[in-house]
């Protein structure tokens, strides 16, 4: 009986198993089926055509989503660094560091729509207009968070003994902070910063009301940009069996972008590039 | 109870074999829940999170180090980036901040028109004498078919999720071969990282028209007597499909958590219960599962989370309906993908206010399910270092 109960446990397991992988495996091979059939040459050069033309592709939404992505790093990516020096460098066991640390993990948790709605009411409202400045703000915003607390853990992880031989060396210490202890954890803080940039393209939900799309060429930051994302959910709801051939072609462009980027983090972590700093 | 013994593990093998033959659950019963926490070496001084960590920085500088950093040359160039820093970290603080004021500031005029009412009251329409919830045109607006339509998604979406997440992580901590421990932990991986738009996509032309032709027929038919399946909502939309699709998004990040919790779980403890004649599942149950409950529970509560503030994948399949229906298989609308569904086209100020409070609702309770879920987590992986990821 007790044999027999652990092989059911046991065949429930590999069941659950099967059935996790399953979508997935259903997910990726529908997509590259319908993606990998509309993907052409005009895809990657032409702007969207008018609804009833064939052809046509999302090339402005692939600068756009570019562009947001670009916007979005520029300000994620270096207060999220300096937040995570700050945490692991300076304000180690504070009150400060640790009300830091939460509001992080708050802002990791607020709900993307949240964030879109936000981010209209502060930037966009003022303003007047839909704008990519504002979308890319709103990008930005939720990278921070993983960007901040990798870079306290990979900091954390480098040695004090190495501080301390470049302060022996009269080195100031915000030159040993820059160019001994954040190069040494380098490798780990460009995996999160890769992990973040992964996550965020491809947001939809805080692009809604923020860069709100567009059917045309723009690279103007104070304009509404198309971008990957949102094109894929307009054309996914919309009537049109060649809108859908393009929502599918620009999702498997979208999940190739982003599954080159999470197997390239795990491939550079897995080969252990931070155990040479602890 | 006659042998004195100083181990107390050793005790109650003792008291087993003194008091005759008994079940194997009984002698666990009596074993004292260990803390994975006091098997554990005592965080040393600096490490703060409590890691271990051999060379970790003392929370006071040494004083060599003091006389360096006190020394003049450098020492406003160091106070300069010292201030940046604390800046660039009190803006993360300021974003948050920001983001309340102005959601609150945004959702006065929605408070002060219906207060607490717009949580749990319907208005009743003079005309047909039902009851409204949500009517732009005469100004009334009540949340409640929204709190409706995200606690029944997420609730349908942990009750398809848990267990299977809960399998996954038992079958890959403890049962999978090595050689397919990386690839499966890569997979499930992969599922977190496919965006919510292309889930979307994907149920839009493949899980609906499934659900149409071949779940929701079925359910109907077999299940179609509790009132929760009724038929007539021809679309296969509504707040099964949701559920379903909801189900998958969770299943990587609470799988992902409970094996970080599981595998927190020391190995005499597993060891000790397989030495008392244990099966391979009676070992899981009693030895680790019992003891990562409190992180399973974390887990299961940060999945909740997520679910409750999905909005591209939901707003695509939930088919946006503003009342509400008992039935599951009705269509339904959640918080989230209410306002991305009404916020673009909203024509006065308090039908924009009123969405705002939704997303200042929605924020507040994501805010308190999330520092729950971190709390159980943390109370069960403190002291073990992240060896899952």
């Amino acid at each position: 009986m007790r044999a027999l109960t652990d092989g059911a446990a046991t065949g429930l397991a590999v069941l659950a198993t099967v059935l996790v992988v399953a979508p997935l495996v259903a997910v990726f091979v529908y997509l590259v089926y319908r993606g990998a059939s509309s993907l052409s040459l005009d895809f990657f050069t032409q702007a969207p055509k008018p609804v009833g033309e064939s052809g046509g592709g999302m090339a402005n939404a692939i600068v756009g989503s570019g562009i947001l992505l670009g916007v979005g790093s520029l300000i994620g990516i270096p207060v999220g660094i300096a937040g995570g020096i700050f945490l692991a460098e300076f304000g180690r066991g504070t009150k400060l560091a640790n009300a830091v640390r939460f509001t992080a993990d708050v802002l990791n948790g607020v709900p993307s729509i949240v964030m879109g709605i936000a981010i209209y009411s502060l930037i966009v409202v003022p303003q007047g207009h839909f704008s990519a400045f504002s979308g890319g703000v709103a990008l930005g915003i939720m990278m921070i968070p993983t960007v901040c607390r990798t870079t306290e853990e990979m900091l954390l992880m480098v040695p004090n003994a190495v501080r301390e031989a470049a302060l022996a060396l009269g080195v100031p210490n915000w030159r040993s902070v820059l160019s001994i202890t954040v190069k040494t954890a380098s490798p780990g803080i460009i995996t999160g910063c890769m992990l973040a940039f992964a996550r965020v393209a491809g947001e939809t939900a805080p692009l809604i009301f923020t860069a709100f799309g567009n059917a045309f060429w723009s690279e103007n930051l104070n304009e509404p940009i198309a971008a990957l994302p949102l094109q894929i959910y307009v054309y996914a709801i919309s009537p049109y069996d060649e809108w859908h051939r393009l929502a599918w072609a620009g999702a498997l462009v979208l999940i190739i972008l982003i599954v080159l980027a999470v197997s390239l983090v795990r491939y550079v972590t897995s080969r252990g590039v931070m155990k040479g700093a602890s | 109870m006659l042998f004195q013994l100083y181990a107390t593990d050793f005790a109650f093998v003792v008291t087993f074999y003194s008091s005759g033959p008994v079940s194997l659950e009984e002698v666990i019963a009596q074993v004292p829940e260990i803390r994975i926490s006091q098997v554990q070496l005592p965080p040393e001084a600096g490490s703060e999170d409590g890691r271990p960590r051999a060379d970790a920085a003392p929370k006071e500088n040494s004083a060599i180090r003091s006389f360096l950093l006190a020394r003049g040359n450098s020492a406003v160039a160091d106070r300069g980036f010292q201030w940046l820093m604390v800046l660039c970290a009190l803006t993360i603080f300021g974003i948050v901040v920001l983001i309340a004021a102005e959601l609150v500031v945004r959702s006065k005029l929605a408070w002060g028109q219906f207060g607490l009412d717009f949580f749990y009251k319907a208005f009743i329409d003079t005309y047909t004498n039902k009851p409204m919830y949500w009517d732009p045109v005469n100004g009334h607006f009540s949340a409640l078919p929204f709190l409706y339509g995200t606690l029944v998604s997420s609730f349908l979406a942990l009750l398809m999720a848990v267990p299977l997440a809960i399998g996954v992580a038992v079958f890959l901590t403890e049962m999978c071969p090595r050689w397919l421990r990386a690839p499966l932990a890569f997979v499930t991986e992969l599922l977190a990282a496919i965006p919510s738009v292309i889930y979307g996509l994907w149920a839009v032309f493949v899980l609906v028209p499934l659900m149409r032709e071949y779940v929701n027929p079925y359910l109907i038919k077999m299940l179609g007597w509790t009132g929760f399946f009724s038929d007539d909502n021809p679309t296969g939309l509504g707040f099964l499909t949701a559920g379903v699709i909801l189900a998958i998004m969770i299943l990587p990040i609470v799988s992902s958590l409970t094996r970080e919790v599981m595998t927190a779980v020391p190995h005499s403890q597993r060891e000790a219960v397989l030495a008392l004649g244990a099966t391979r599942w009676e070992m899981i149950r009693m030895g680790v599962l019992r003891n990562a409950r409190i992180g399973i529970v974390g887990a299961v509560i940060l999945g909740l989370g997520r679910a409750l503030g999905e909005t591209m994948a939901v707003t695509m399949v939930i088919g946006n309906s503003l009342d509400i229906d008992r039935s599951l298989l009705s269509n339904g609308n959640t918080m989230a993908s209410a306002i991305a569904n009404q916020f673009a086209e909203a024509a006065s100020d308090l039908h924009l206010s009123a969405l705002m409070e939704l997303g200042l609702a929605l924020f507040i309770v994501t805010i308190i399910v999330n520092a729950l879920a971190q709390l159980l987590v943390w109370a069960v992986t403190r002291g073990v270092p992240s060896s899952a990821h």
